[in-house]
């Protein structure tokens, strides 16, 4: 089946004005030999058989909504007012493209604007682009902001361990044609002063994961005299649920605040469509990479939004444009504003708190089983390590088969010294009977 | 179409302008250039100190809608960056050949100069290019 | 409020009251944890509303956008046809919906086993010996390609290679994804029929050529006359062939690029089939390979673990590519985005998405024909799925393309494309798409014919279009010399007053 409108009378109509006889005349130009080849794929379906078979995938699946889920890992379970998704199928908002013309293209800029001006709030930064791809994305794209920044004059990043490690390697297949020497989590186990120890005056930039890879809040307090002492920039990659509660990177001196902005109103689905938030200080805005909506007046002074600073794009600069994006995320960017603005100031520290309190709870009653213990070397926030009796692979498995449980990340395949080591997440999802049930489980499974 | 093209300096393929006074020169871009990009809202200048050889890019301007690269005419170091041009980049629409000059530099090479075009030669290449 | 300075609806800042809240969150049903006082904010910058607050709020801001839902959108390089509701529901069954990305293999097999089969199609469709599902957008896609087109060639010890040749017709993405891949651009220029020109590329192929980025058809909405002979040569000095799929609309069932000996090529599944544009994005980019480009895929990839038989289905998983440029974002490619796609190959079939190609070309044919009395072609041929005119006159020396464009909105339609292709003067750019019906483009037509006079009898009343949108033209401007990227919320504890000015 197709959408398409022609009756017989307008394909008729429309190939004599086109003085064509057959659809198939259009592609006289193609070599005989490749034009239309029979592509071996499944017979077409009704709407409704499509459905019905992508149901049975879908039911296929265990998730989060029928098991409790204690998986994060930089991808997380929360709760999504139904407003966001009711907005988002707005046709004019889900159907509508990049907003080159801004006389019918106000109501995306506005949202874009307003998206900005709350990842800058939350961040503690001053602007803040229309979105990358993911947190990861935008973790790549700080470090080439960081490199424009000092023309290539400085050419060593420094990542911290506790990065999440496919952002640590989004950032490596990103930059492999820049001749960039990567530093910092070369040791898995390396602390914050190892990292701080390896700042010098070729350092373009350090990034670090606040809460970190491990959940743990790192002290940030020293951190930017020694990156700035050095004349590099500092990039903190945040869980913007956490700053719902937790000091803004901008308070610490960050240089570029960038994340994965999927717990803002985003289902996880698999692991897309995310958000990369960017947010960065002003006198950085010209190497800022993507869209940029910002505010003006039309010709009867009324106030609106365009987008601006596009000679920084691809579009206009070409080869030597700040970054080669084009299409983001828009959508996602739409449902974290409305997520923001729904939630607001109290709720958004009410999440904060619900998972940080559950969290602890949860570690609390873990601690206590024997063969567990929970690493407590800094304060977490809703993530923790636990260190476990015998192969997380197996403790997965009989969580879920005799359980109905979607244990945690295993922390071994990317830190040698944290092998037998879990990573919990806890989120507003999970209830007290979930939590319960978890401890139980680990208690019987040992 | 006519741009202004005064006679007292000497003019790139690459729209911008020079003038040798003693050892220092100072730098610009045309009216041309001005013309052709249109409103400009940003220019960015390098920092006194820094050197350059002929040809290089040593500024970038914008408009809203393009970009460009203002390239040296001649080798150089540069003396001073004219500031009030990056605060006001309307003026560089407004005076291209006065108050907007770009930047002073001392010249590695004054016989670099020979290679750039006279105003009458720069007229007829602005005058090629209009479509 | 004064007109000068009133907004058609205020900032969500202006709507917030201290105290309201848009969120019933549960009490916490666990002891309360100690806070760590010291690591804690002080104020935080959001608003303060209801949820009918916010409904009305995005609402109204969602009636200020023209939508492909609300009207022809002949927005050229970009696609937009009909968004099948279908594939919403799709992507929102809660199985694929809460799966966390992480999750065991053998938890998830409904979402590997949708993956594994659109890499198989997007195979077949282009001809192509392997599929990438991770890219996010067509120009991480170009990104993903160039970086394996370097990786190959190193590989091979072929250290030389630094340059990638692009016509000037190209998006600006290519060369940008070139400059970020560590390459040189080498700019090919056109020839009088709007095709690469060959005699240029000749001269540039040699020993230091990473490869040929091109895009067919083309931006001009021709189709490369010398495809052929343009893969050739560039695979003669040892260059690969990148394919930029934008427009590929125009040949889903006409051709497969591989068949022509492209080596990458990216598709915009937001494009050709049709997953919602989003108000710009989440679009999504996978790559098709040749053979020998295969090993270089992104890692991971979808693959069938352990066969399956009559009884069982095969299991499913993640594998890495031998020899893999590594990991172009994190987790498993825009999976919601993904679920759509499939939906649309999957009630299309093969049959279906050649009708689409040929009626995506029917139409701008149809269109082209109505319009190209009064609108300059610059180059005389057919054009496929879009074509590419001058929005400009003689006898109007001051109206402009973009003049044009704004009328465009007076009369209901979204403008084309303005100024691009680079290479054509006052380029107006129109891609009507397959779903357009011809009384549609019949009052498209009429439109632009309107305008066309009205250049020559009336140019002020163009130059100050459009006269019927919600706001009249913007002061881009003053946009981008005085700065307001964002509403300050240091006001916002005093919500008497607006957040800023």
């Amino acid at each position: 089946m197709n959408y398409l409108p022609h009756t017989d009378a307008d394909r008729t109509h429309m190939l004599a004005a086109c003085d064509v006889e057959r659809l198939e005349d259009f592609f006289d130009l193609i070599p005989e030999q490749h034009r239309f080849p029979a592509l071996d794929l499944p017979e077409p379906l009704s709407e409704l058989e499509v459905l019905r078979e992508l149901q049975e995938l879908a039911e296929s699946n265990a998730e989060a909504s029928h098991h409790p889920c204690f998986l994060g890992a930089g991808a997380y379970h929360h709760y999504v007012p139904a407003l966001v998704n009711h907005m988002l199928l707005r046709g004019e908002f889900m159907t509508a493209y990049t907003p080159y013309q801004p006389e019918v293209s106000q109501g995306t800029l506005q949202t874009m604007f307003e998206y900005q001006s709350m990842i800058c709030a939350l961040t503690g930064m001053e602007v803040a682009n229309a979105s990358h791809y993911d947190g990861a994305t935008s973790t790549a794209e700080a470090v080439i902001m960081a490199l424009n920044q000092f023309r290539g004059r400085r050419a060593k990043i420094i990542l911290s361990a506790t990065l999440h490690p496919q952002y640590r390697q989004v950032v490596r297949t990103y930059t492999q044609g820049m001749g960039l020497t990567i530093v910092g989590d070369d040791d898995s186990a390396a602390d914050l002063d190892d990292i701080i120890a390896q700042l010098d005056d070729q350092t373009a930039l350090l990034i670090l994961q606040y809460p970190n890879f491990l959940g743990e809040l790192e002290d940030m307090r020293g951190l930017q005299n020694a990156v700035h002492d050095v004349g590099a920039l500092l990039c903190v990659v945040a869980n913007p649920i956490a700053l719902g509660m937790l000091k803004p990177p901008g308070e610490y001196g960050a240089d570029i605040v960038v994340g994965e902005g999927q717990p803002l109103g985003i289902p996880m689905s698999y692991g897309g469509p995310y958000l990369g938030f960017f947010a960065t200080r002003e006198k950085y805005v010209r190497k800022l990479a993507g869209r940029l909506v910002g505010e003006t007046v039309d010709a009867n002074g009324k106030r609106g939004y365009v987008l601006t600073l596009t000679p920084r794009e691809q579009h206009i600069r070409r080869d030597k444009a700040t970054s080669n994006i084009c299409t983001n995320q828009g959508l996602m960017a739409t449902a974290a504003a409305i997520y923001l603005s729904v939630l607001g100031k109290q709720g958004l520290r009410k999440v904060a708190e619900l998972c940080y309190h559950k969290a602890h709870y949860a570690a609390d009653c873990i601690d206590v089983l024997p063969g567990f213990s929970v690493r407590r070397e800094r304060a977490f926030f809703h993530e923790f390590a636990l260190r476990c009796p015998g192969p997380v692979a197996e403790i997965n498995t009989a969580l879920f088969d005799d359980y109905g449980l979607i244990g945690g990340y295993d922390l071994g395949q990317d830190y040698a010294h944290l092998e037998n080591h879990m990573l919990l997440a806890v989120t507003e999802m999970a209830t007290r009977e979930d939590i319960d049930c978890l401890v139980e489980a680990l208690g019987e499974i040992t | 179409m006519t741009w202004n093209t005064p006679d007292d300096r000497k003019y790139a393929e690459t729209d911008e302008w020079i003038i040798l006074t003693g050892d220092s020169a100072t730098l610009g871009l045309t009216d041309y250039a001005q013309d052709q990009l249109s409103d400009i809202v940003y220019v960015e200048l390098p920092v006194s100190g820094e050197t350059f050889e002929q040809g290089d890019i040593v500024a970038t301007v914008e408009s809203v809608k393009a970009a460009a690269d203002v390239h040296m005419p001649m080798s150089g170091a540069v003396t001073e960056a004219n500031s009030a041009i990056e605060d006001e980049p309307e003026k560089v629409n407004a005076d291209p050949y006065g108050e907007a000059w770009f930047i002073k530099l001392t010249p590695a090479d004054p016989a670099e100069i020979d290679s750039l075009m006279d105003a009458d030669a720069y007229a007829r290449h602005c005058a090629a290019r209009d479509d | 409020m004064s007109a000068l300075g009133s907004r058609l609806e205020p900032l969500v800042y202006d709507l917030s009251r201290p105290g309201r809240s848009g969120a019933p969150l549960p009490e916490p049903d666990v002891p309360h944890a100690e806070l760590p006082s010291d690591l804690l904010r002080e104020e935080l910058g959001l608003p303060e509303i209801t949820q009918l607050d916010a409904v009305r709020h995005f609402q109204r801001l969602s009636q200020l956008n023209h939508s492909i839902d609300t009207g022809f959108y002949p927005l050229g390089s970009c696609t937009m046809k009909y968004n099948p509701r279908i594939n919403e529901d799709a992507a929102r069954l809660p199985g694929f919906l809460h799966a966390h990305p992480l999750q065991e293999a053998n938890t998830v097999q409904g979402s590997l086993a949708l993956m594994y089969e659109l890499q198989e199609w997007l195979k077949e469709i282009g001809g192509f010996a392997g599929v990438s599902l991770q890219p996010a957008a067509g120009a991480h896609g170009e990104l993903t390609g160039i970086l394996m087109m370097r990786a190959y060639h190193l590989a091979r010890g072929d250290m030389a290679r630094h340059k990638i040749l692009i016509p000037d017709s190209a998006h600006g993405t290519n060369p940008a994804s070139t400059t970020m891949s560590g390459l040189e651009v080498i700019e090919l220029p056109s020839d009088g029929r709007g095709n690469v020109d060959v005699k240029a590329l000749r001269a540039e192929c040699g020993e230091d050529v990473v490869g040929l980025m091109i895009t067919n058809p083309n931006t001009l909405g021709l189709f490369e006359e010398h495809i052929e002979e343009v893969v050739q040569l560039t695979r003669d000095c040892g260059g690969l062939i990148y394919g930029d799929g934008a427009n590929m609309n125009a040949l889903t069932g006409v051709i497969r690029p591989g068949d022509f000996g492209f080596d990458v090529m990216h598709y915009n599944l937001h494009k050709t089939f049709s997953t919602p544009h989003g108000g710009g994005g989440p679009g999504s980019g996978p790559v098709g390979v040749s053979e020998r480009m295969a090993d270089y895929l992104p890692s991971p990839i979808v693959a069938i673990i352990e066969e399956g038989d009559e009884k069982e289905p095969p299991l499913y998983g993640f594998a890495a590519p031998p020899k893999t440029i590594g990991r172009m974002k994190a987790f498993n490619g825009q999976f919601g985005v993904l679920v759509r796609a499939y939906a649309y190959i999957r009630i299309h079939g093969a049959a279906g998405l050649r009708a689409n190609a040929e009626h995506a070309v029917l139409n701008a044919n149809y269109l082209l024909s109505k319009v190209r009395a009064e609108y300059h072609l610059p180059f005389e041929r057919a054009c496929l799925h879009e074509f590419v005119v001058e929005g400009r006159w003689r006898g109007a020396p001051d109206v402009h393309a973009l003049d044009v464009s704004k009328r465009l909105m007076d009369f209901g339609f979204h403008p084309p494309t303005n100024y691009f292709p680079l290479i054509v003067h006052e380029a107006l750019m129109i891609e009507p798409t397959e779903t357009e019906s011809r009384e549609t483009l019949d009052a498209f037509a009429d439109a632009l014919l309107q305008i066309a006079a009205t250049a020559r009898d009336n140019p002020e009343e163009l130059r100050g279009a459009p006269h019927t949108t919600p706001v009249a033209r913007m002061d881009e401007v003053r946009a981008a010399r005085q700065l307001v990227l964002c509403c300050r919320p240091k006001f916002l504890s005093e919500p008497a007053q607006a957040p800023y000015t």
